[in-house]
């Protein structure tokens, strides 16, 4: 590694102090790295001073790898999929709900995306990102009750008065046939269809295990797992069903998601075989839980 | 004391400080204001040192695991108040793993043994059990403080301890915690003959809430001064509360929402009316701009609003809004919007801090029509703003540099452009223009969060120009690992630095290794680090712990995989207490 004298003069600045005498080879190092692939890149204003060939010259192979890589990192997606966690289970939010602003895509359009794995992680488009925007989790469920609110306020007159409780907490979640049940955080998740891949990753696990007692115990995540679905819609194995204040078990997905947050006291995921087969049949199809 | 006669040969003479008794330093050290100040005097010399921790009341522990609990109680015998915080500030966006650490029980238990006049307790990000809370109630006979801020673990049981057992209690403050419901009627458990609270904040619980016992407590506690409820106090009793309370000064009001009704109203404005000294409001306000009113007699006198969690919007917001003349803070939500922030920056002149959170924060479609323009008309006529938490979709440079100039004075200035990578929307450029245009002009900044598309140069102006800065946050931001270089190298005075989502490596990270010694924390996630550089970093610097976290469903025997291993998140803080051993399973101290 730095086969060219530059490169190696460019590391030794970074292992020690800066000096002054440094400034000169800082001012190059700065203009090599807003010289993103392509010219011009995010840097904008501040011209190159080298050429972008020149500059890309100047460094070892490795080194370019990572820059590109990094640039690319830096502004192949908007959304990147970074891990987070929201006990117990990772929910990762629903495609499409981070999207790109139209400058961003001009981003994207103007730099190859050299997506070089080995150095930054693959990322895929549109995928979710965790923790973003910053805000704490009992404000994310703050929009969808205010928009249900709203429309209360704009005219469809309810009954009874919406009856948001602002933070649900943690509600227990059970499946038939395994013993032990799971809890999962309702303010982590923003709709019906993260709590679906939600309910699938807390339990695929512990599921497959049931079903085969040999890979019991094992760390190894094993291939036979089957993913759990179609737990909205009648179509999986499992249907999601829930218990609210009142005690009543009610099929999940019929009203808006934040009325839903805050009605529900338990989950449980039941055989679709053991619903009569009329409920099943009369399951209307999921709708948008935003 | 004193020399006694030593005037005969002034050169000679041995200073006069030299023989002052431990209490007169005491006395001295007194005055001292910061705690960096007595700890500045404590490393002057033994006899200052000695007098110094001596006499140590009031002690903050900014990370729980920079000092054992152990070690706290030996230095500084003291204590009566401890403030105590353990998870850093990305956990309250669910980054850090479940079971991660910052456990109470041990910093109680050796306070229950060590400091057993303590009177005050202040838990901040940390797991608190039923446990920890019984054993509080239990030790300090003249306990009066508790105040719990975003911690998790314990439940009513634990609450009912504290009311039962705390004879003493002034103040019972609970912000923003997960407390279980057990269904314990914990507020009953305060003795008829108990009188003493001034602060009772039970927000943040789910679950109801006796009423009548409630009325009977706020009753006979004459020098109530702040109270805040949950959403399970209906508007008529709150409005019954107040009548019994009217000396409040701090009122958060649950739920403030039903039907309107003319007769609820009245006896609510009325009740409002008697409250002659209430300064500051806060409370769930869901959509009910018809009660509004019943606040005017005492927007005048409010120093202090909190909107943050109130759906409410329109006229009649802006209208309760712009009679609060006095207003010194605000929080709210972005459905006051450009127009109603230009009423606030011409009506709150005496406005200090601004935060504006999002409404929708994950729905890119919903239009709330809050953007740059806000907090330039608020930056423009309000002298005394200092402090600004922001949430918004579009940003300028020129409006950045516009508030800049504006607002010299700044000391925490934070921005959160909600779609990451987001340039300035006019120029398509980057926002460095803009944040640069802030940290030159704010000389006083201690905090600052950036976002939008930044490159780094915007870095390297921050390392050169804030000098003052101590908290600095970053996200998706910069192109190369310079931009880390430059804070790292530079910010003389940084203590906290988190950042997710850059492409910095592992080179500014090893080059500036020392520099972290001086910092209180360095959270990095979703970075370009690799386990080689952290493995190198924590042999280079024994005194720092390095903390790796990895995806937790995968195994994460951190000795077998390479130097080149990709680090998801890592951890770096100084501690005199060595590696921690409390580590959940994904998390690995290298």
């Amino acid at each position: 590694m730095g086969d060219a004298p530059e490169t190696s003069k460019t590391l030794r600045n970074w292992m020690g102090e800066l000096r002054p005498s440094d400034q000169g080879d800082d001012e190059e190092t700065l203009q090599l790295s807003l010289g993103l692939p392509g010219g011009g890149g995010g840097g904008g204003g501040t011209g190159a001073g080298l050429p972008p060939a020149a500059a890309w010259r100047m460094l070892s192979a490795r080194e370019k790898e990572m820059r590109s890589a990094a640039a690319a990192a830096a502004a192949v997606d908007t959304s990147m999929l970074s891990l987070g966690y929201s006990a117990p289970a990772f929910s990762p939010r629903s495609p499409g709900k981070a999207k790109g602003s139209p400058a961003a895509a001009t981003e994207n359009a103007r730099l190859a995306s050299t997506n070089n794995a080995s150095q930054a992680r693959q990322r895929s488009p549109n995928t979710p990102v965790i923790g973003w925007p910053p805000v704490r989790a009992f404000r994310r469920n703050l929009a969808t009750s205010s928009k249900a609110s709203l429309e209360h306020q704009n005219g469809k007159k309810a009954d009874k008065p919406e009856q948001t409780t602002k933070r649900a907490p943690f509600v227990k979640i059970n499946m038939d046939g395994i013993p032990i049940g799971r809890k999962i955080d309702l303010n982590a998740l923003g709709s019906y269809d993260e709590l679906s891949l939600s309910v699938d990753k807390l339990f695929r696990g512990l599921l497959a295990a049931q079903q085969d007692p040999l890979d019991a115990g094992t760390k190894e995540r094993s291939q036979e797992e089957v993913a759990i679905s179609g737990l909205l819609d009648g179509t999986g194995e499992y249907t999601l069903v829930y218990e609210d204040y009142e005690g009543d078990r009610v099929l999940v997905g019929d009203v808006p998601w934040g009325m839903f947050v805050s009605s529900v006291k338990r989950l449980r995921v039941l055989k679709t075989s053991d619903l009569s087969s009329s409920v099943t049949n009369s399951i209307r199809p999921e709708e948008d839980g935003n | 004391m004193g020399r006694g006669g030593s005037r005969a040969a002034p050169a000679a003479a041995a200073p006069p400080w030299h023989v002052l008794p431990d209490e007169v330093w005491e006395h001295a050290f007194s005055f001292l204001p910061a705690d960096s100040d007595r700890g500045a005097a404590a490393a002057a010399c033994r006899s200052w040192l000695r007098a110094e921790r001596r006499s140590r009341r009031r002690l903050a522990v900014a990370n729980c695991y920079a000092a054992s609990p152990q070690d706290a109680v030996d230095r500084f015998p003291a204590v009566r108040a401890v403030e105590v915080k353990g998870k850093p500030h990305f956990a309250d966006f669910g980054l850090v793993p479940p079971a991660w650490g910052a456990a109470a029980a041990p910093w109680v238990a050796a306070a229950a043994d060590g400091w057993p006049l303590v009177e005050e307790i202040s838990f901040k990000r940390m797991v608190v059990t039923d446990d920890c809370l019984e054993m509080i109630a239990a030790s300090f006979r003249n306990f009066q403080v508790l105040r719990l801020v975003s911690c998790e673990g314990f439940s009513t049981a634990g609450l009912a301890a504290i009311a039962a057992g705390c004879r003493n209690l002034r103040e019972l403050d609970l912000q923003e915690n997960e407390i279980e419901d057990c269904s314990i009627h914990w507020l009953s458990l305060f003795p008829e003959s108990f009188t003493s609270l001034v602060t009772l904040n039970f927000s943040c619980l789910e679950g109801d809430v006796n009423i009548t016992v409630l009325e009977r407590l706020v009753t006979r506690c004459r020098n109530l001064k702040t109270l805040k409820l949950n959403n399970a106090i209906p508007l008529d009793k709150l409005a019954n509360l107040l009548r019994k309370a009217p000396q409040i000064v701090e009122l958060g009001t649950g739920r403030f929402s039903a039907d309107y009704h003319p007769d609820l109203f009245s006896k609510l404005e009325a009740a409002f009316a008697g409250c002659k000294s209430l300064r500051r409001l806060s409370g769930a306000w869901d959509a009910v701009p018809e009660y509004l009113p019943a606040f005017y007699c005492v927007c005048e006198g409010l120093t202090s609003l909190n909107l943050s969690y109130a759906t409410v919007r329109g006229p009649e917001l802006i209208k309760f809004i712009s009679r609060c003349k006095n207003l010194q803070l605000l929080w709210v939500m972005d459905l006051i919007e450009d127009h109603g922030l230009a009423v606030v920056a011409s009506s709150c002149n005496k406005l200090q801090e601004l935060r504006v959170f999002p409404s929708a924060p994950f729905d890119a479609a919903e239009q709330v029509s809050l953007t740059e323009r806000g907090l330039v008309d608020v930056s423009a006529s309000c002298p005394m703003l200092e402090s600004v938490l922001y949430f918004c979709r579009r940003m300028t440079n020129e409006a950045l540099i516009t508030i800049a100039k504006n607002r010299p004075n700044f000391t925490c200035f934070r921005l959160c452009i909600i779609e990451p990578h987001t340039p300035d929307y006019t120029t398509h450029q980057p926002l460095d223009a803009g944040f640069s245009a802030i940290v030159e002009s704010c000389k006083g900044l201690r905090r600052l969060s950036v976002s939008g598309l930044l490159t780094d140069s915007v870095f390297k102006s921050i390392g050169a120009h804030a000098d003052r800065l101590e908290m600095l946050s970053i996200a998706f931001a910069g192109n190369s690992d310079l931009g880390l270089h430059y804070i790292l190298s530079g910010c003389k005075s940084l203590k906290k630095l988190e950042i997710r989502d850059c492409p910095f490596g592992d080179k500014p990270l090893l080059a500036n290794a020392a520099k972290l010694e001086t910092m209180r924390s360095l959270w990095m996630s979703t970075c370009s680090l690799t386990l080689g550089a952290c493995r190198q970093l924590a042999r280079k610097m024994p005194r720092l712990s390095v903390e790796v976290m990895n995806d937790p469903r995968r195994g994460c025997p951190l000795d077998s995989l390479t130097d080149e291993s990709p680090v998801e998140t890592l951890y770096v803080y100084r501690t005199i207490a060595g590696p921690r051993s409390d580590t959940p399973a994904c998390v690995q101290i290298v």
